[in-house]
């Protein structure tokens, strides 16, 4: 005890890693649930991208400081070369209109000298032939995690690489969720998913597709239906990574299969960072790639950029960061606490530490607490490109349809949701009611006066300001519910809340929604079930009411109001429009502009198609989350950047920095322990001494 | 009104309960156990403590709607007698006590300047201009009142027991047992005015996140708690009784039978168990919808399951101990006399067997209570308990969990939570402890 | 004896098979492999044939429990029920719902589940005995009643608040161990202290309380009365007779729930971010990963059984009266 107390002036017991990792560049990080699939044609969530968006690299990637988003290349040379093409083959010039397009080609060059990380899968023997592609038992008997190979080898990424992962997205093993949707767009993909929908995944290295082939090693050219403009930003997700043909020979042997070694848990990418350990129940770890080619760091952002210091390591080599830890981390509370204490490097904000982090200065701007400030720590804010609403479903007698009544009912809600109020309870502020479809940061979002949603807001003083709750009375009087009593039962209107939500943490959050709808005089009657039972109603069109949300995949106007077109109704098509709406002027305008470029004429077509959406009230406009993330000032080169997912490598640890902190924050505090020894010996004493009395007595 | 089916079954239990205590009344075997528990202090008076939780749990069973209301809200009668508290909702969070919300937020005053600041809550602390200067004095006043109040019907009882005891030439303060009784009554009654006269002017335990008040919520859950205590013993006691009996009394293979039944049952881990039954009842809600369409009868069919789940798990301990008994008793002079003599087994087992195992039956139906208690926390934190709307303490205490690391701290929920779950549990303990000395023959030689 | 174990492992089978036909009618009732797939393949861009290929691939296009279409007892075999019960007799554990393999990660997972288990029940074991000796060492002075005080209070405490309370001291306030976590080797140690100390506190109340009941029935005995009559004192007589005595119950209890520390802690092991079977479990279960949990199923029931087994024998060794038969 006393040596402890002696040596607790250096002493750290709390910490949670290995004494020597001190004072390396290790960036730590968390994940709360492993993830499911690290193949980067199948995976599609962004707990998932903060790994792979490190580990595999596309043709294209986002600017890391522009704003708005632009694409740039990354394992590209320079930006697709696009050519149009009509029915006969003809090339047309670029400025056609799109329905002349039949066919739209993507060139892409690739960087000349990019190799895999170091992997057994590319190792080979002398013979060059493949060691570890055929292994025996007695191979197998030694291994039980990637690392315990004993050779890695590695080769030069080429064209068809990336031409073998486009295969790997339709064949029927990997199941990829983009497959439906990319066979609906590539030229051939169709009828190559039949061709090899009976064969092995091993054999579709041999078959073609029409639309896409390799020219080169270096070269490789796509081909798509129509125009579709938005294909880019599909380059621009892991689904389009290289993939090595020898990965699905090797990880396709049952031996490994029976150890988990598969490619959904150990990636083989060509990125700056590669999965050297991949427990996923504790913790992954990425180390720097040898093999990465050379990026550096840009040398150019927006106006501010140079004043935050994010261009002091402009041109310089990437990455900066040796290594990553994820840490599996359930509770929030244990994360907070851990990131208070310098174990973590960033952090977002839970609800209930909210108040602990985050002051609002009297212009309503966020700021840190003192305390906060006071160790250093930074805060970003931004609008994540996603959408939260409340959904209707359209084909509900009560709720749903086109006419007039239930038109009413639902505006008549819509003012009744005071969603400012569930952003001040729920989210701490932490986001903007929503005005429309579009969230902020997305083409054809509009400020100010013209952009709010007028059936709902009004315009006063300069601010958007919720109607009163008498206007939605006399909606509801308008449609018949005059003080909410339904006509046909003469007892209050009932209305159904379908969820998914069964938790404690959302009690309160339901409890509120039924407050909101009681502001009308209607019953809401929530019918929470499990996940899956709410996604088969949703399936079946029984759902009356329920939440729903979108992130986008790319910052394009499409990805959002496509959830509302009619062709993709969850009940006829299943597809992505959960309220089942359809309105023809409204698919026909969606029809228009989903394949047009930004521009003056698109935008028109983008507030029409809100004016539509606002006055028919398929959704109740929910809200767009702000993030607040917070750093600590060790950890640099940060610039909150939504749709980029391979950020990491852009960032940088000041490890001399943390390890001092971290030794400042942490002294332990014993006088407590002390004290409890002393009670407990206090209690004890004068009980040993009635006991020695008792033990010298005869016995009676 | 409104019968839900666990208060159905829980006044059955009433009903069951009160008449097997006449039932009882004036049999001599169970005189002495009977004595021994009324002279045991500590039992007595958690027993008292034990009879408050019951009345109001009670009183939170009588569910009925509101005649000239049509909102089609099912209230209870615990809810029509709290109806201020219970719709004195805040915004938020609010400390006890507290007239000001217990974060600050951004206010737009008239004229469109935004201030960063404590807002004043719209029910706790609103008679008061200047709640700093006023508060604490304010409070005093108030919680003086309640106290004289309570004191007052307390001595207005009291002394007309007394009264009546003393036209009978009997003494009510016979012994130090009796006198500590009528203390904890006392302090009971008086303290629960204090609190309710409190709680219309502040919110005594805080609010909650979406500004409900807490100590409406404790009291609410107190018969949660309840329920699942009692229901799961109803439900589990049949089974229990008549397997263990007859398992014990036939042997062969009737014993084999339910053997197997409960090692089977036994063996697989009962969280897993009550996970997958949640889950089916959950299923078959989402497919009977339009039986459900109240989210009190759901809320209330969930707790029903729950009881019935855990009493299908849990029965077979007592079985087991059952058997071993009954085994034991069938070895029995008397018994093998009977047996002799011809008497039908039905009757044997009714006359003989029964009673004499009753004891067990007894001290495990106590002892179970407490453990069920502390249960359902545990059950609602991997959310397979209560239904997320019922007031529960677990639902409580898995929100405190996330409150705890705030800061500065809500620690009125989890304090809530835990000062009445703690003072039930306490009190069941203390008295299980006391059935059991009275009640198990061991420990009555033991002394 | 070796017979006697041989039977009990017959007997072992019926009472696997009904574990499994229970869980297997539960699961599938909730569950059809319909929503199974789609809970597995996330909610963007599901179609019919995704499903259709996910239920394939997993084995859950079969019938339930009968296969019209094929011939022989290959009606049997060639259904959901078979393949996915069967199997677990041979501790083929397959893959689970989200395509890992779930005997392998049982393996993996087991590790930090004992390493956190077994310190508790020993440490556990030693301070519950040794307060219960104590409290009868000064039986009928004010330490034992206020430790039965104590205990009874210590026992009417939700483990919730035993963990919450103890992350919050310990861990944020004192700093004195990582909040949660989990290292391998001897690393591990600095993260376990706090779950070992949480759950030694929060179970001496039952456990030290029924100690000392045992220790007293033992104290009154007649024999002890005599030792102590013989002259040797209160400790000796404590120590030698009636510790050794009452550890026969003590330990025969311990045997029991011996094969079921593999299981693991559900909630210590959440709360603490341990990767045990625990959390394993927790985790199926709020995934839905169903061929987990029914393996875990499984698996419990077998620890269970093994641990009556195990019971019995350890009877035979403490207690030579006792034939099995």
């Amino acid at each position: 005890m006393c040596l402890m107390l002696m040596g607790c002036d250096d002493l750290q017991l709390n910490n949670p890693y290995p004494h020597e990792e001190a004072g390396q560049s290790i960036l730590y990080s968390s994940f709360t649930e492993r993830p499911k699939h690290l193949d980067p044609a199948v995976s599609y969530s962004s707990n998932e991208y903060a790994l792979i968006g490190q580990i595999y690299e596309p043709p294209l990637q986002y600017h890391y400081l522009k704003r708005p988003y632009v694409l740039e290349p990354l394992s590209a040379r320079e930006m697709p070369g696009i050519r149009y093409f009509d029915a006969d083959g003809n090339q047309l010039a670029d400025n056609v209109e799109s329905e002349k397009i039949a066919y739209t080609e993507y060139l892409i060059n690739l960087l000349p000298d990019m190799n895999y990380q170091p992997h057994p899968v590319f190792a080979k023997d002398s013979q060059g032939k493949y060691l570890f592609h055929h292994l025996t038992d007695e191979q197998l008997d030694d291994i039980s995690t990637l690392a315990d190979f004993n050779a890695t080898g590695s080769r030069q990424v080429i064209a068809e690489d990336f031409v073998y992962q486009i295969k790997r997205l339709v064949h029927p093993k990997i199941h990829s969720p983009i497959a439906e949707l990319m066979k609906q767009h590539i030229v051939g993909l169709d009828d190559f998913s039949k061709v090899v929908a009976e064969k092995k995944l091993l054999d579709i290295r041999n078959e073609t597709i029409s639309g896409v082939e390799a020219i080169n090693q270096n070269q490789y050219r796509i081909k798509i239906k129509g125009k579709y403009p938005q294909f880019k930003y599909w380059l621009a997700m892991p689904f389009f990574a290289p993939m090595p043909w020898e990965a699905d020979v090797f990880y396709n042997q049952q031996g490994l299969i029976d150890k988990n070694i598969t490619l959904d848990w150990y990636p083989v990418g060509s990125g700056p960072y590669m999965l050297t350990e991949n427990n996923p129940n504790r913790r992954m770890i990425l180390k720097k790639n040898p093999n990465y080619h050379a990026a550096s760091y840009p040398s150019e952002g927006d106006p501010g950029d140079m004043e935050a210091g994010l261009l002091k390591d402009a041109g310089k080599m990437l990455p900066f960061i040796d290594k990553v830890v994820f840490i599996l981390e359930k509770e929030t509370i244990p994360y907070w606490n851990k990131f208070l204490q310098g174990y973590y490097d960033a952090s977002g904000i839970a609800s209930d530490s909210f108040d602990m982090a985050i002051q609002f200065s009297g212009q309503g701007a966020a700021e840190l607490t003192p305390e906060l400030k006071s160790k250093g720590i930074q805060l970003q804010t931004a609008v994540a490109a996603s959408t939260y609403y409340m959904g209707f479903n359209m084909l509900d007698p009560i709720v749903g349809g086109d006419t007039e009544r239930a038109r009413k009912l639902r505006q008549a809600i819509a003012i009744a949701m005071d969603y400012e109020e569930y952003i001040a309870i729920f989210m701490n502020g932490r986001g903007m009611a929503a005005q429309g479809v579009l969230p902020p940061g997305i083409y054809g979002y509009q400020q100010g006066q013209a952009g709010i949603n007028p059936y709902v807001y009004e315009w006063v003083n300069g601010y958007a300001r919720r109607k009163p709750l008498s206007v939605a009375k006399q909606l509801m009087v308008e449609a018949g519910y005059a003080d909410a009593i339904d006509p046909k039962t003469g007892e209050a209107l009932i209305l159904y809340f379908d969820t998914a939500a069964s938790g404690p943490d959302d009690r309160s959050r339901l409890n509120w929604y039924r407050k909101q709808f009681e502001k009308l005089g209607i019953q809401l009657v929530i019918r929470a079930t499990d996940y899956n039972r709410f996604q088969q109603k949703m399936r079946a069109g029984n759902a009356q009411i329920f939440m729903w949300g979108w992130n986008a995949d790319y910052p394009d106007p499409e990805n959002f109001f496509f959830l509302l077109y009619g062709g993709n109704s969850k009940v006829k098509y299943a597809g992505e429009n959960a309220a089942n709406y359809q309105n023809p002027e409204f698919d026909r305008l969606f029809e228009k502009m989903r394949n047009m470029d930004n521009g003056p004429e698109r935008f028109q077509l983008i507030q029409q198609m809100q004016e539509i959406v606002r006055h028919d009230a398929p959704w109740l406009f929910g809200l767009h989350p702000k993030n607040f993330s917070l750093y600590h000032g060790w950890y640099q080169n940060l610039k909150p950047n939504l749709m980029a997912n391979n950020r990491i490598k852009y960032t940088r640890i000041n490890a001399k920095q943390r390890a001092e902190l971290r030794k400042q924050w942490n002294r332990p505090v014993f006088w407590p322990l002390v004290v409890i020894a002393l009670l407990l010996l206090g209690m004890l004493l004068p009980a040993f001494y009635s006991y020695q009395r008792r033990a010298k007595e005869t016995l009676q | 009104m409104i019968v839900l089916w666990t208060d159905g079954l829980l006044f059955l239990l009433v009903l069951m309960i009160v008449s097997l205590g006449f039932y009882l009344r004036g049999k001599e075997h169970l005189q002495r156990p009977l004595a021994k528990i009324k002279s045991s202090r500590a039992g007595m008076v958690a027993l008292v403590v034990l009879f408050f939780f019951v009345i109001i749990g009670l009183m939170d069973s009588i569910h009925f709607k509101l005649a000239n209301d049509k909102t089609n809200e099912v209230i209870s009668l615990l809810d029509y007698w709290a109806t201020p508290i219970r719709e004195q909702q805040e915004k938020s969070y609010s400390a006890p006590f507290s007239a000001y919300l217990y974060s600050k937020e951004l206010i737009r005053s008239e004229d469109g300047v935004q201030r960063w600041t404590y807002s004043r809550l719209k029910y706790g602390g609103r008679h008061l201009i200047n709640p700093e200067t006023e508060k604490t004095q304010d409070i005093a006043k108030k919680a003086a009142l309640g106290f004289v109040k309570g004191a007052a019907l307390f001595g207005f009882v009291f002394f007309l027991l007394w009264g009546l005891r003393k036209q009978q030439n009997k003494v009510l303060l016979p012994n130090k047992t009796s006198k500590a009784v009528w203390l904890t009554t006392f302090v009971m009654v008086s303290g629960s005015y204090t609190l309710i006269d409190l709680s219309t002017w502040y919110h005594v335990l805080g609010t909650d996140k979406v500004g409900e008040d807490v100590f409406y919520q404790t009291v609410k859950s107190i018969r949660t708690g309840l329920v699942i205590g009692t229901l799961t013993t109803l439900i589990m006691l049949p089974l229990a009784i008549v397997f263990g009996i007859l398992a014990g009394f036939f042997r062969g293979w009737v014993d084999d039978v339910i053997q197997y039944i409960y090692t089977t049952l036994n063996s697989i881990p009962s969280v897993l168990l009550i996970a997958a039954s949640i889950l089916m009842v959950q299923v078959y809600m989402a497919n009977n919808e339009d039986q459900f369409t109240n989210l009190v009868v759901r809320a209330d069919m969930r707790l029903f399951f729950l009881c019935l789940i855990l009493g299908v798990t849990s029965w077979t301990g007592l079985c087991r101990l059952l058997r071993a008994e009954t085994m034991k008793l069938r070895e029995m002079e008397y018994v093998q006399a009977a047996q002799a003599l011809g008497v039908r087994r039905r009757i044997i087992l009714i006359r003989h067997i029964l009673p004499n195992v009753m004891h067990i039956v007894l001290i495990s139906v106590v002892l179970d209570f407490s453990s069920l208690v502390l249960a359902e926390a545990v059950l609602s934190y991997i959310n397979i308990g209560v239904d997320p709307t019922t007031y529960s303490w677990g639902n409580m205490i898995n929100g405190a969990r996330l409150e705890m690391a705030r800061e500065p701290i809500v620690w009125w929920s989890l304090l809530a939570s835990f000062l009445f779950m703690f003072s039930l549990v306490l009190a069941a303990n203390i008295f299980a402890d006391t059935v059991r000395d009275a009640f198990d023959p061991r420990r009555a030689n033991n002394d | 004896m070796i017979q006697y174990i041989i039977r009990r492992f017959l007997y072992a089978i019926p009472l696997l098979f009904g574990v499994n036909v229970l869980t297997f009618v539960l699961f599938f009732i909730v569950n059809s492999p319909d929503d199974m797939a789609r809970m597995q393949l996330g909610q963007k861009h599901v179609t019919e044939q995704a499903v259709e290929n996910w239920k394939k691939q997993r084995g859950y296009d079969l019938p339930l429990l009968w296969n019209e279409q094929q011939r022989g007892f290959d009606k049997v075999k060639q259904t959901i029920f078979f393949q996915k019960s069967i199997n677990l007799f041979t501790f083929e554990f397959g893959i689970s719902d989200s395509g890992r393999n779930i005997g392998a990660d049982i393996k993996q997972r087991m590790w930090p589940s004992l390493a956190i288990a077994l310190p508790s029940l020993l440490v556990g074991l030693l301070v519950n005995i040794t307060v219960a000796l104590m409290m009868v060492l000064f039986r009928n002075s004010y330490l034992e009643f206020s430790s039965i005080v104590l205990c009874v209070i210590l026992m009417s405490i939700s483990s919730l608040f035993y963990i919450i309370g103890g992350q919050f001291v310990i861990g944020k306030l004192l700093k004195l161990v990582p909040i949660s976590g989990y290292d391998d080797g001897l690393a591990a140690i600095k993260f376990l202290i706090l779950p070992v100390i949480i759950s030694v506190v929060a179970g001496i109340g039952s456990s030290a309380r029924w100690y000392r009941t045992l220790f007293l029935e033992e104290v009154n005995k007649d024999y002890v009365r005599t030792a102590r009559a013989k002259g040797l004192t209160e400790t000796q007589t404590l120590f030698k007779h009636v510790l050794q005595n009452a550890l026969i119950p003590i330990l025969t209890g311990v045997v029991v729930v011996l094969p079921l520390l593999f299981m693991g802690s559900l909630i210590l092991e959440s709360f603490f971010s341990i990767p045990g079977l625990g959390s394993y479990t927790i985790d199926a279960i709020n995934r839905q990963d169903f061929a987990i949990v029914r393996s875990m199923v499984f698996l419990g029931s077998v620890l269970y059984i093994v641990g009556l087994l195990l019971t019995d024998i350890s009877y035979t060794i403490v207690d030579p009266r006792v034939r099995l038969s």
